[in-house]
């Protein structure tokens, strides 16, 4: 009975932490606007949306990696993949859900996009190195 | 052991070794604490008593440090308010008090008293590691803490303390499973590597909107 509680008990911290960790990480690219650049490639026109993010990601694959940036993206690809399964299938049961859901896709798509435009100049930065060179 | 020395090599090349001094200390122990193991495990082999006294010892040591470490991050939220000794007090009550519920339920049981008593002290740490992080996450929000490097150290320590606490529910429910043996490891690396990544991502001076923290807006 108290292993039960235990297990209950850790698996809603578990899962409040993995969220507000998640949060914390997005709420970190908040205050970075999106650059010139990045609306360009994107498409992006006032702010990110939910559906952009999976159209960053693919460009952002296409760029030089950035050590700093890796870690910080797997976590927030996790988190999406998360959101994307609580809005199909918990937000059917509870609707209220979704507009939350969808806020939350929307900043992941922000911090990639974010993420996008330092790799678009670093690149900038090694073709200039190049060039000198 | 990759992971604990290149959070201390984080924390050293930024400066915050000495600002976030018990965290380092934990992660120091459990680098003397693996060494340890492996020498023993080399000489006296897996099934050994030794190896098994030397694994729940170390492993109760470290929790011990961990929990120092949680007191460490929850005076410097609470240190605006100066209740640090406050916390510091309630912390080593709570310490003591998890020690002697542990004793006295281990004290019934007919095992080995010395063995016990590391297992379930170990294992009961960790869950009221889980709800002190739990609470000081709680007066993170209140107290609209702002400071980036804090606020993700304490989420980290409460997703590894979940996961530990969880997987060793898990263990007692079902003990076939052995969830336990595979979770380790990998938590084991998650909490050194979440920090060095928070020391090398973000400066001292990194600010966090409050508001986007909680989990599930109000």
């Amino acid at each position: 009975m108290m292993a039960a509680f235990i297990l209950a008990f850790s698996l809603l911290t578990l899962l409040m932490f993995f969220v507000s960790y998640c949060r914390s990480l997005t709420a970190s690219s908040l205050h970075t606007s999106i650059t010139e650049d990045v609306r360009d490639v994107t498409g992006i026109q006032v702010r990110a949306a939910g559906r952009d993010y999976a159209r960053v990601v693919q460009i952002l694959q296409l760029c030089p990696d950035r050590a700093e940036d890796r870690s910080g993206l797997k976590i927030v690809a996790a988190y999406y993949s998360f959101l994307n399964l609580l809005d199909q299938g918990f937000a059917k049961l509870f609707p209220a859900v979704r507009p939350w859901a969808e806020e939350e896709r929307a900043s992941c798509a922000h911090f990639a996009a974010v993420a996008l435009g330092r790799r678009i100049a670093l690149n900038r930065e090694m073709l200039a190195q190049q060039v000198e060179l | 052991m990759g992971a604990g020395v290149y959070f201390v090599s984080c924390s050293l090349i930024r400066g915050a070794f000495f600002r976030y001094f018990f965290l380092n200390l934990y992660v120091i122990l459990s680098l003397f604490a693996d060494l340890g193991r492996q020498g023993i495990l080399r000489f006296y082999g897996v099934d050994s008593p030794q190896y098994m006294y030397a694994y729940y010892y170390t492993d109760c040591l470290l929790t011990v440090t961990l929990f120092i470490a949680v007191i460490s991050l929850a005076s410097r939220v609470f240190a605006e308010l100066n209740l640090s000794r406050h916390v510091r007090f309630v912390a080593v009550l709570l310490l003591l008090g998890t020690a002697g519920f542990t004793y006295a339920v281990v004290a019934q049981s007919s095992e080995l008293l010395a063995t016990r008593f590391a297992v379930e002290l170990s294992q009961n740490l960790y869950f009221v590691g889980l709800v002190l992080t739990y609470l000081l996450w709680g007066a993170v929000l209140k107290l609209q803490e702002t400071r980036t490097r804090l606020v993700q150290m304490v989420l980290s320590l409460g997703l590894y303390f979940s996961a530990y606490a969880g997987s060793y529910a898990l263990l007692n429910l079902a003990p076939q499973y052995e969830v336990a043996k595979y979770v380790a490891p990998l938590l084991g690396c998650f909490l050194p590597i979440s920090w060095a990544l928070t020391i090398m991502r973000y400066s001292e001076d990194a600010r966090l909107m409050p508001a986007r923290l909680v989990a599930v807006p109000r």
